[in-house]
């Protein structure tokens, strides 16, 4: 069965006019992309012409032990948005959260396109893979996330992990990690990730990413930890408009008192603004209404690994991460290890005293 | 240390006229749109210049908006959110700005042309008006001969 | 290594270990020394024991006569960096937050700007101190590796939190491990070279000051 025949696999521009979506709208969403990508402006109208052509890609979307927090964050306006305009990028053929159909048809689907597009389909993860006995704390249709996982990524042509879960492991890789639950790198390794982190990822990085793959056919600049440069290049610290309050030294110490009624740097109360790379001071969330600091409260660090471990959100930065140990059992070996020294200098000052012998003038003649 | 001292009321505000704030970047976007103008006028060339990407101080974008001003002619589109389209005071430069559907700006330009390519019918769409309206046509013809 | 790993290790066991370290051998350190202990004196002192001690531990902050001419370099500089170090230590708002976290105690910090000037010049105080020291036939030729280590033990800390601050050199999380990285060293080390003066300054200018009044010279 050729990808001709399979419905949904049509052109995208087969797929706008069918959705009542205008080329002119359509051309405004590449605008918009565009320059949220930071590509040249001209290139809008390229891109729109090698989208509208293009077939759209199969996208299987699994999720593993995840809240569901990720596709909510995609999915939340229920009137076409610019950034979910993307689900009309694609044919998404596997989603069990948004997919109308269920059991075995769904499953099914889900085969079919794996096989028809081979080699060439997108894989989409959210949520963590558990690992210990056997990854028995998450399976679907009877079958466990880790071998579903590596069934899917043979035939993917590239690997998207959404969500801090699916990048680095987040809340249930969070100590003591009671599934083993690890993120999609630690067990893919043939094949490119591109790690989308985040908890929530804001939509329209989502979409931004899934736009540069669909154009160019390629995955954008990635950093060390495989997100993509464009929006996690930067810190939040880096753009926040709080900053110049951080360079004189103007922190808020309580949650209501006059330093944050004033927008305060919000370092003392635990912001992890400093060391988070993420695009929220600048493309904010909620279409740009907003970000947590903005709204008066420190960033909790989450496209971070480990995030969840990293001690208290309320610690600062400069402040420990857990309660320091070892200080009475310290103080005691210390005096110890002092006692026993003493002894030993006594002991080495009684010796040298009996081992003294007077020098005699018989000495000094020799 | 009084942080009421410190809050933003009590900051002294010294108004600066638009002649004379600027950090430079009003003149280089104005010289850059210069040269534009001149390759369309010699040799047809488009341009467009990302407003986004540019680091404008606090005043300047609306300096940029006085100084460029508007011309005869403006647009506003509706498609999933809606988008403004001006001609400014030197014809051949276009502001065009694209709103979502919540009101924010996903992408803020100026392009130097005869026409922005947004505005112009695409022709696919025009085709599918045509569908539409035969279409219709058809439905209008069935009920003319239906009460005769 | 992850930064971000790395952060959160020198922020939770690095530090435990270090302070650990630093309570064991400090006072391993003090009661090895103070257990020593000291012959009876059995002749009469001559003056009020005491007094002496007591005075040379304020007195010995002001340089003897003629002494500062011969190496103001010193006297100044040294002045210079400790307050520096000081105010760095005591005053900016981040460790302050530190200090109230592990006593409950805090203060009101100086402007960032304050701190910021207050490195540079420690920073470079430092520089010309170990230039002396380098440069200074006499001063050369007693100084020994423990002498160098207590200075770069010392310097790293005040150069890794202003680079953190100013986001030079690496990035922010990994700049900011290395500052505290740098302190749990300086922590580590502390009781066991001579930076242990800190806790022992006191303790040996009365000595001095009290055996010197006990054979004749109150000072």
């Amino acid at each position: 069965m050729n990808e001709h025949e399979t419905p949904g696999h049509g052109t995208l521009g087969e797929r706008l006019a069918q959705q009542g979506i205008s080329r002119r709208a359509f051309l405004k969403f590449c605008t918009a992309m565009a320059s949220l990508m930071a590509l040249p402006p001209g290139t809008a109208t390229a891109i729109a012409e090698a989208l509208v052509k293009s077939k759209r890609p199969s996208v299987i979307w699994l999720s593993f032990q995840e809240c569901t927090g990720c596709t909510e964050s995609l999915t939340r306006s229920d009137t076409p948005t610019l950034e979910n305009m993307i689900f009309d990028m694609i044919s998404l053929d596997y989603h069990h959260t948004l997919q109308a159909a269920s059991g075995y048809g769904a499953e099914k689907s889900r085969e079919d396109a794996m096989q028809n597009f081979f080699g060439k389909y997108l894989l989409v993860v959210d949520g963590s893979i558990p690992m210990h006995d056997g990854g028995v704390y998450s399976t679907i249709a009877g079958r466990t996330n880790l071998d579903l996982l590596q069934e899917a990524a043979k035939g993917a042509a590239a690997i998207i992990a959404v969500g801090t879960c699916a990048a680095f492991g987040g809340i249930p890789n969070a100590k003591p990690n009671p599934t083993g639950a690890v993120a999609v790198s630690d067990i893919i390794k043939d094949k490119p990730i591109i790690n989308i982190s985040g908890c929530p990822p804001i939509p329209v990085v989502i979409t931004g990413v899934l736009a540069h793959y669909l154009t160019f056919g390629a995955l954008p600049e990635l950093d060390d930890l495989g997100r993509p440069k464009s929006f996690y290049g930067e810190t939040i610290h880096d753009r926040c408009y709080r900053r110049p309050f951080y360079d004189q030294g103007k922190f808020a110490k309580t949650f209501d008192d006059e330093g944050a009624r004033n927008g305060w740097c919000l370092f003392e109360l635990g912001c992890k603004g400093p060391t988070t790379h993420n695009a929220c001071a600048t493309t904010k969330w909620n279409g740009g209404t907003s970000f947590p600091i903005e709204s008066g409260h420190g960033c909790l660090g989450c496209s971070e690994p480990h995030f969840w471990d990293a001690g208290s959100f309320y610690s600062a930065l400069s402040m420990p991460a857990s309660p320091l140990e070892l200080g009475t059992d310290a103080a005691v070996a210390g005096v110890a290890a002092g006692i026993a020294v003493s002894i030993a200098n006594r002991v080495k000052k009684g010796a040298a005293k009996s081992a003294h012998e007077k020098t005699t003038i018989a000495d000094l003649e020799k | 240390m009084n942080p009421t001292s410190n809050n933003f009321k009590n900051i002294p505000i010294y108004a600066q006229t638009e002649e004379t704030y600027s950090v430079g970047n009003i003149r280089a976007l104005l010289s850059e749109i210069a040269t534009c103008l001149e390759k369309l006028v010699k040799t047809g060339e488009t341009g467009m210049i990302d407003l986004n990407s540019l680091p404008l101080a606090p005043g300047e974008y609306e300096q940029l908006r006085q100084t460029l001003a508007q011309g005869e002619f403006s647009a506003r589109i509706e498609a999933i959110g809606p988008s403004e389209i001006i001609e400014t005071r030197y014809p051949g430069v276009w502001w065009v700005t694209h709103y979502n559907v919540e009101g924010d700006i996903v992408a803020d330009m100026l392009e130097i042309t005869s026409l922005p390519e947004i505005i112009k019918s695409q022709p696919e769409d025009i085709r599918t008006g045509l569908e539409l309206l035969r279409a219709q046509l058809d439905d209008a013809q069935l009920n003319e001969r239906a009460q005769q | 290594m992850n930064a971000d790993l790395f952060l959160t290790w020198v922020r939770s066991t690095g530090l435990s270990i270090a302070t650990g370290i630093f309570v064991l051998g400090t006072l391993w350190r003090l009661f090895e020394i103070y257990s020593l202990g000291r012959k009876p004196d059995l002749a009469v002192p001559r003056h009020r024991t005491g007094a002496s001690g007591l005075h040379t531990m304020f007195r010995r902050s002001v340089p003897p006569p003629g002494m500062f001419k011969r190496s103001a370099t010193s006297y100044v500089a040294g002045y210079v960096f400790h307050i520096g170090l000081f105010v760095i230590v005591f005053l900016f708002a981040q460790h302050i937050k530190l200090i109230q976290d592990l006593t409950g105690l805090s203060w009101p910090n100086l402007p960032a700007q304050f701190i910021d000037a207050t490195a540079v010049v420690t920073l470079a105080t430092m520089l010309l101190v170990l230039v002396e020291r380098i440069n200074k036939p006499v001063k050369r030729f007693l100084s020994t590796f423990g002498d160098y280590a207590g200075w770069a033990l010392t310097f790293l800390p005040v150069l890794t939190g202003f680079l953190a601050t100013k986001h030079l050199l690496f990035s922010y999380t990994w700049m900011l491990a290395l500052h505290i990285l740098s302190v749990e060293l300086l922590l580590v080390f502390l009781p066991f070279t001579k930076l242990i003066h800190v806790f022992t300054l006191w303790g040996s200018r009365w000595y001095n000051g009290d055996v010197n009044g006990r054979k004749g010279v109150a000072v």
